[in-house]
Formats: C-alpha cells, sequence, structure tokens
C-alpha cells in the first residue's frame, strides 16, 4: 500500500502587506516586530531585556565598536549593528568611546554585543510569526 | 559607573538571556517559561560548576 509522504504545512502569510516589515522593524526597534504582529507581551518582554541589557553595557562602560581592525572586532561591531537603532543613538550621543580598562568595562562591552545578537534572534522570531512558520 | 560583581552579572546576563531564548525559541507561553527557567539554571549553574573547577585547578 502506498504512503503519501507526510508534507509540512503550507507556509502562508497570515496578513498582507510587505513579509519583511516585522523583520526590519525588529532589528532597528527591539520588539517592534513583536509589536507589528499584535504579540504586545512577548514584544514588551523582548524589548525590556534587550534594551536594559544594552543600557547596563553602556553603565558597565563598555565600548560600542566603531571600526574593525581585526577579524574578531569585525563580529563584534556586527554584534553591536544587531542592536538597530539603539547602536546609532549611542553612536550618535557619543557613548562607549572610551577603551576598555576595567573587567566591568569588558563584561560591558560583551553585554552590548550580546544584545545585538538576541536581538537578531527576536527579529527573526517576529518574521517567522509574520511568515506563518511560529505562531 | 555601574558596578555589578562578578556573579551580579552573571545573573543579570543570564536572566536577559534566558528570557529572549524562551521567547524566541518555544510557542505556548507556558513552553516558553520552562525553556526560559532552563536556561536559567543552565546559564548560573554551568558559571558555579566552571568556577569550582577552576578554583580547583588554580589551588
Amino acid at each position: 500500500m502506498a504512503s503519501t509522504p507526510n508534507k509540512p504545512a503550507a507556509v502562508a502569510p497570515s496578513q498582507p502587506g510587505f513579509v519583511f516589515l516585522p523583520l526590519i522593524a525588529g532589528w532597528l526597534v527591539p520588539g517592534a516586530g513583536h509589536f507589528l504582529l499584535r504579540k504586545w507581551g512577548r514584544g514588551a518582554l523582548l524589548a525590556i531585556s534587550i534594551v536594559c541589557m544594552f543600557a547596563f553595557g553602556l553603565a558597565m562602560q563598555g565600548r560600542l565598536y566603531a571600526n574593525a581592525h581585526d577579524i574578531l572586532e569585525m563580529l563584534c561591531l556586527l554584534g553591536d549593528l544587531g542592536s538597530g537603532l539603539l547602536y546609532v543613538v549611542g553612536r550618535a550621543m557619543g557613548l562607549g568611546t572610551e577603551p576598555v580598562q576595567l573587567t566591568v568595562a569588558d563584561w560591558g562591552t560583551r553585554f552590548i554585543v550580546v544584545a545585538g545578537l538576541l536581538n537578531v534572534i527576536a527579529a527573526v522570531d517576529a518574521h517567522n510569526i509574520r511568515t506563518g512558520r511560529k505562531h | 559607573m555601574f558596578s555589578p560583581s562578578h556573579f551580579s552579572a552573571v545573573l543579570l546576563f543570564a536572566v536577559f538571556a534566558s528570557t529572549v531564548f524562551g521567547i524566541t525559541q518555544r510557542e505556548t507561553p507556558q513552553r516558553m517559561l520552562r525553556y526560559g527557567l532552563y536556561c536559567f539554571a543552565l546559564f548560573v549553574g554551568s558559571v558555579i560548576v566552571l568556577s569550582w573547577v577552576m578554583f580547583l585547578i588554580a589551588r
């Protein structure tokens, strides 16, 4: 007896419009992708977590990478850019420009980089919800 | 300047990272909470274990 293979459920956008909007909005402003999809609670928790992590990083005198002289700095710069407008505002305000001299400042730098990476994960999650891959 | 202890910094890091992991990696609120707590326990637990390992190596 021939069996039909289990096909994955059809992935259909749940609403019309630009499908990448939650991804881009979520990258620019933490939690905004989920807010656009009316996931208020998830968006608020994500925004609080990412913004607080970024702010704590700056409060610990963490560094915002502006340029990359080697591969590690390039990776850190990419992580920082994941924070979207938080990075732009921080750079515009002249924050995170002092060289890292304390251990706490090094932790702060990692906080800022990881906040950016977590923001990318959150933005991709918003995109998955938008495309119907996740509920 | 905000200057937490090493362990306080670990707790802060674990709280924020676990929150994002829980929300993004699971679908239902109950499973999100459970996975977030699981990640938090792994973060903090691994730090405690590795700290003891480094302490014993350094002796």
